[in-house]
Order: C-alpha cells, then structure tokens, then sequence
C-alpha cells in the first residue's frame, strides 16, 4: 500500500537537506517530461511503502515558470497523498504565502516549520500550535540538518494519510471576490469539489493556464463574471496576493514573537565583507582561485597535492592500465580479429577513457560548486557580478558558469541550470564553450613551441583566451538582440541566509549531478566516439588500418574533399588540419595526438608537443603563423567535444536548441578564423 | 518616490507596483504588497543591483525594477 508524499517549499527552506535526511541513497534524479526540470524521488528510509517526492522549491504557484507549473500540476492533478510543506522559520511571512496557496488547492497538508534553531538563536519564538489552530492544519517545529522533528513530522504525515481531512484557506477574500469564486464553481465541471473550488480561485486571479483550459459554453459567463469583479476590485490578482500577505501578518502577530529591532545575525556580519565595496571582488577571486587549484592545479598554494588531478590520476591509471590491459588480453586471448581488438581498445577503451579522465575532476569541482551555492555565496557573486553582465545581454547568474567553462565546458553548462530564465540559461550555454577550456591548451602549447619560439608562450596563451572573451561577450550582445531578443528576465532574487551545508547533502548533491550527466550525455559520446574511430580506422573498401596508416582512412578521404573550405582560412590546402578537427571533437587535445599520427611523428613526441617542449616535425610546413592563430581560434570556438555536446542537449532539453547552438558555434568559428587569417596577412 | 530613489539604511511603505503580468506578479509573490515595510541595506559593490529587508528577508533587485515599486 503505497503512500506518496510530496514535499513543498520555498527555494533555500532546508528541504533538499530533509529529503536527503529521509530518503539517503535510496533517491533516484530524473527530469519531469517536457521540461528541464529535476524530478528527485525516494523512497523512506524508515518505511519502504512511503514514496517521496522533492518538488522543485517554489516562491508561489503561478503559471509563470517551469517549476511552479511542474510543481502545482503535481498537487492538483496527480493528488499526492499528502504534501509536507517545509517553511523556512526565518523568513515565515513569505514562506507561508506558498502554504496559503497549497491549501487552496485542497490537498491534504502537514507544515513542518524548519530551522527552528536559527529562529532560536535569533531570540525569535514561534509557536507551532497557536500557526496550527489557526491554519486549520498540523504545525510541527523542524530542525532538518540535524534531524530533529523530523520523525514527528514524518509520522503526522504518515497517520493523516487515508484521512478524509481536507485544508481549506477559509475567510481570507473580500465579499466581491468571494462572491465571484464561488459563482465560477457552479459553472465549473470538474467531478472533485477542491478541483472546482481551486480552479475558481485561479481564474479569478487571472491564470492564464486555467484560463486556456475553460472550454466555450461557460467561458463567456466567467469571462463575464471576472469582469464584474474587475469593476469593483480593481488589479484582482494585486488584491488577492495583497490580502494574502495581510491575512498570513494576523496570524504572524498572534503566533510568531520577534525580538525587536534589526539586529544583525551572524550571516549579515559575514555578508558586509562578502558584498563590501573594496573587498568583495578580490574575495570572490580568491576563492575562485582555491576552486580551480583544488580541482585543476597539480598542488594548491603550493604545497598541498591536488586533490582533482589526484583522483583524475588514480582514475585514468586504472582505467588505461589494469582495465583496458584486461579487456584487451581478454579479447586476444579469446582470438578476436585485429579490428576488433583496435575497436575495443582504440576505439571504445581510449575514446571513453578520454571522457572518464575528465570525470573526477568534474566529482570535485562539482562538489566544491555544491558547497558555494548550499552555503548562499553563490547568490551573492550573481549580485555583484550582474552589472557588468547585463551590459552584455546575460545575467549575474551567468558568471559561474562561464568562469568554470575555463576549466571544463562539461560542468560549466551544467551549472547553467541555476539560470531561471529560460532564455538566460540558453543563451549562457551556447557561449560557454568560447571560454577556452583545460582540453584546449594542449593546442596551442603545440603550436607555440612550432612557430612562436621566440615569444614567450604566454603571450600567445593569454591572446587566445582573450579572444574567446572577446568572442564570447559580442556574442551575448549580439544575441540577446537577435535570437533572444524580447525574451524577459528579471534579477528579483532572494538573498538567503548564509549556512554551512551538510556533507551529506553536499556528497548527494554532487554526485547526483555527476551521474545524470554520465547517464544522459553517455549514450552522445559513445556514439560519435565509435563512429570517429570507425571512419578513422577503416577504407572505404571496409580494410582496416593499423594507426599509422590513417592517411588512407574514410576520414582522411573526407578531409581531401572538404579542406578546400578552409582555404580562405589558411588551412584548407592539407587535409590533415580538418581531420585533426574532426578527432578534436572527442576530445580538443586529440588534436596534437593525431598530427603526431598523420605527419609520422616518433612515439612520444605528441606528448612533448603538448607540453610545449618539442615541435612535430613538419607541422610548420603546414601552417604559418598567421594560419596557426587563424586554426587555433576556429578550434578554439567551433563545437565542443562530444561530452559538452551532450551536455548541452540534456541542459537545451531539444535536438533543435543544440543543433542551433553547435550552428551558431560553427558560423561564428568559421567567420572569426576567417577575419584573423585574411586581416592578419595584411597586417604581418 | 521610487525605492530606487532610497538610499541604504532607508525605509519607505510600498503604495503600489508599476510593471503588470509576470513581473508584478513576481515582485508580489515575494511579498513586496501595498502597505508592507521595505528598507534598503546596500547597494552592490559596482552599482546595481540593490539589496533590501523585507517581511523579514533579503531580496535583491535591480535599480530598474526598483523604480517600478512607488514608496512612502
């Protein structure tokens, strides 16, 4: 006998941490259909027949965004059993005009008002049972990081369940209004009297979605009815979030003492610094700074190991060693063909492992970016970068993912999801990989120690990321005026108390987002991994080619019929650039392996080029200087590897935003590597 | 009187809301209605957007939809 239990609340209420605290492991992250939307269920860890639902965190339940739609068809249509609305103690006016809304929908309620002891500290008092008698509904005191309250609240939810007691908000509406609910409800045909009673209350309010549900026969007649209110009301919706807010300020001044005068918590001393004039831009580099040497750096502040290149080495020396070893011998062992060998090994094996490689590093930084955000610094860094972003079409919220697209596009388009306008998030996505990412470097030390000798690499290095800043920041404006034009965002955003996240919510937080990716983005890149292996590997008279003989492969036969394309870009007179790109594709520092295969380098000496230290020979033959800029910007700002393709199809949510976003990617690569070859020839 | 036009530190009752549709409706649901205390704690460090106490919380908005919510 199953029992489905919905959790509800505002954004930052504390109730991921409760569904961790309830649920553990046994919690599954899925998508809600049609939207990007996170659908997080579990099941109770105390009872298995009690199934729980995370719904998204919501300020209200209006139709404006996929949240609130996703969250309130939840409660109405699919009637949970019972729905535990988790209210944040601290700000408890605002909270409670969710709870208000929830009981009109006149599903079953228990309220759990959480951080109890936070309202304690602050020599607050709230008193559950007088919020109870007045709510009409169970009121329980919470504390969810430490797990007090929380058996209670459970059970109470648990013994209601099957209970025919229904919420209802009461007396709260003026008689016009009161009125005008409850002419529609007569008109309304919904079986279920909450249904009908909800839906009044809605199309009073002016819900466009209901409103788009109401068929012909009575729609003339609530149209007319809404409009009678309108005369005497005035804005109805205005009135109605109004009276609202003064109903929930009555029952405040009965149930809740707060100690007078504004005195400053803990979080507000720590938010002076954080936010202060002087301080806050150097504090936010310096944390940026530990996140990327903790995640990237071989040491941090120079003498503690890496933690992220420590795990990516642990990873990938099983992976390329003990596994692929096994695997291989394995398939030698039991007589395979040559080319299945090289299929498994080459192909499969290396093409997944270059993925894997990056996985740790993305666990950790992930992890670190769980904590930024729990913690509610996360918030603050989009209010103070949001200036400066807006200048160029996007968001303060847009800067922690570009700043981690420097590191790696994979993580940084996934954090777009904090985005909550949609044409935000869209247009972060599909310039984050103009932020020349960790794989990219490879590229141009190759480059560097072939034809730049005689300046320092840095030089060269800082010139490309500046040009993808360069790219990146006309880009925004150029699309927010173009393909985004129009579309509205807002900055009206809460600034949450600062806290210390729990560990575990932090370790499920990341993980969670780790295997989503891993799970949707997969299938993307072990597609198009075999496939690039296939075409590199294999005539078109299906032989097979051992690696050094790639020059007679399907790819390379693709590529003498294509580089011509990129003769006005001053590589399209050898085929081996546009294979090079193709390869990149798996991974961008597959490049320098591959010309180490196609110019017959020694063993090893890609590896040297990567690092800088050693030119493949016949690389300068190929390319001048001015070509070089002119290639490594076209790699630098065409599609990304396969693993940041699939990651912008599971954040796009459709083929045809990502095949829109990789279009735009290829055209402006293609224009800007175009402009630096022809104006660079004039010029040097 | 705007709450644009409030400095930190100041504190002015809403009288009513600009914008209409889903702005509004936003600036509403997170509690900014008729008659309610809003006070402004600071501006951000390059400018905008402003940081301000209400119901109790923080809620941060930019200096153009500031201008929207008229104050006493």
């Amino acid at each position: 006998m199953k029992i489905k239990i919905a959790l509800a609340g505002n954004p930052n209420c504390g109730k991921t941490t409760l569904f961790n605290e309830l649920t553990g492991s046994r919690q599954h992250v899925g998508n809600w259909p049609g939207v990007t939307v996170d659908k997080k269920e579990g099941i109770y860890k105390k009872d298995k027949e009690v199934s729980i639902l995370d719904l998204p965190g919501i300020y209200s339940l209006s139709p404006y965004s996929a949240e609130e739609i996703v969250a309130r068809d939840y409660i109405v249509k699919e009637k949970p059993d019972i729905v535990v609305n988790i209210v944040d103690g601290t700000s408890i006016e605002r909270n409670l005009y969710l709870t208000l809304q929830i009981m009109e929908t006149g599903i079953p309620m228990v309220i759990a008002v959480n951080m109890m002891d936070e309202v304690e500290s602050r020599g607050d008092k709230i008193d559950c049972n007088q919020l109870s008698s007045l709510l009409g509904v169970p009121v329980l005191p919470m504390v969810a990081r430490s797990g007090k309250g929380m058996k209670e609240v459970m059970d109470m939810a648990i013994s209601l369940t099957g209970t025919q007691k229904k919420s209802s908000i009461g007396n709260i509406y003026s008689p016009a209004i009161k009125k005008a609910i409850s002419e529609i409800e007569g008109l309304l045909s919904d079986k279920n009297e909450e249904d009908r009673k909800w839906k009044a209350i809605k199309l009073v309010e002016g819900d466009e979605i209901v409103q788009s549900n109401i068929s012909g026969s009575e729609k003339s007649k609530i149209d007319a009815i809404i409009a009678d209110v309108a005369k005497e009301e005035g804005d109805v919706e205005a009135k109605i979030a109004d009276l609202r807010y003064k109903h929930i300020a009555v029952m405040v001044r009965k149930a809740v003492k707060k100690k007078s005068g504004h005195l400053e918590t803990v979080s507000d001393k720590i938010d002076r610094v954080l936010t202060n004039r002087v301080f806050a831009l150097p504090i936010f580099a310096l944390i940026m700074y530990l996140i990327f040497s903790i995640t990237f750096g071989e040491t941090v502040l120079k003498f503690i190991p890496g933690p992220g290149v420590w795990l990516q080495t642990v990873v990938t020396d099983f992976w390329d060693g003990p596994l692929s070893e096994f695997i291989i011998s394995g398939l030698e062992n039991l007589g395979a063909a040559q080319w299945t060998v090289s299929l498994v090994g080459d192909g499969v094996l290396a093409g997944l492992g270059g993925v894997i490689s990056f996985l740790p590093q993305i666990l950790v930084l992930f992890l670190l970016l769980s904590f930024l955000e729990d913690s509610g610094y996360m918030a603050r860094v989009a209010f103070v970068m949001d200036r400066v972003f807006r200048k160029f079409g996007l968001t303060g919220k847009s800067f922690i993912p570009l700043l981690m697209g420097f590191g790696c596009s994979v993580p940084a388009i996934m954090a777009s999801r904090t985005l909550d306008s949609d044409k935000d998030r869209k247009l972060t996505m599909m310039i984050t990989p103009f932020m020349s990412c960790g794989a990219k470097l490879p590229i141009y030390m190759m480059f560097a120690v072939t034809l730049f000798r005689d300046i320092n690499s840095v030089w060269l290095v800082l010139g490309i990321y500046f040009l993808g800043l360069g790219v990146a920041i006309i880009s925004g404006i150029i699309l927010s005026k173009t393909i985004f034009k129009g579309a509205n965002s807002n900055f009206i955003m809460e600034l949450p108390q600062y806290r210390i996240p729990t560990l575990k919510s932090v370790l499920i937080h990341g993980w969670e987002k780790l295997k989503g990716f891993v799970i949707r983005a997969g299938t993307v890149i072990f597609a198009s991994t075999v496939l690039i292996w296939l075409l590199s590997r294999f005539t078109f008279g299906f032989q097979y080619l051992p690696e050094v003989e790639m020059g007679r492969s399907i790819l390379a036969t693709l590529g003498k019929a294509v580089k011509w394309i990129f003769i006005p870009l001053g590589f399209g007179n050898d085929w081996r650039p546009v294979v090079g790109t193709i390869t990149g594709f798996i991974a961008k520092e597959n490049i320098v392996a591959t010309f180490g295969v196609l110019f017959h380098a020694a063993e090893g000496a890609a590896d040297l080029a990567m690092a800088g230290e050693a030119a493949i020979p016949g690389v300068a033959d190929v390319f001048s200087r001015v070509s070089s800029v002119s290639y490594m910007a076209f790699n630098l700002l065409c599609m990304p590897c396969f693993a940041a393709v699939g990651a912008l199809k599971k954040e796009m949510g459709t083929w045809k935003w990502t095949f829109k976003a990789v279009l735009f990617q290829m055209l402006t690569a293609y224009v800007v590597a175009l402009l630096i070859f022809q104006i660079g020839n004039l010029i040097f | 009187m705007t709450l644009r036009d409030l400095k930190p530190g100041q504190e002015g009752t809403v009288e009513s809301i600009g914008v209409s549709g889903s702005l509004k409706r936003r600036i509403m649901d997170m509690g900014v209605t008729p008659g309610t205390i809003i006070k402004v704690i600071k501006v951000a460090p390059l400018g905008d957007p402003i940081e301000v106490n209400i119901r109790g919380y923080e809620l941060s908005l930019r200096k153009d939809e500031a201008a929207q919510i008229v104050v006493k």
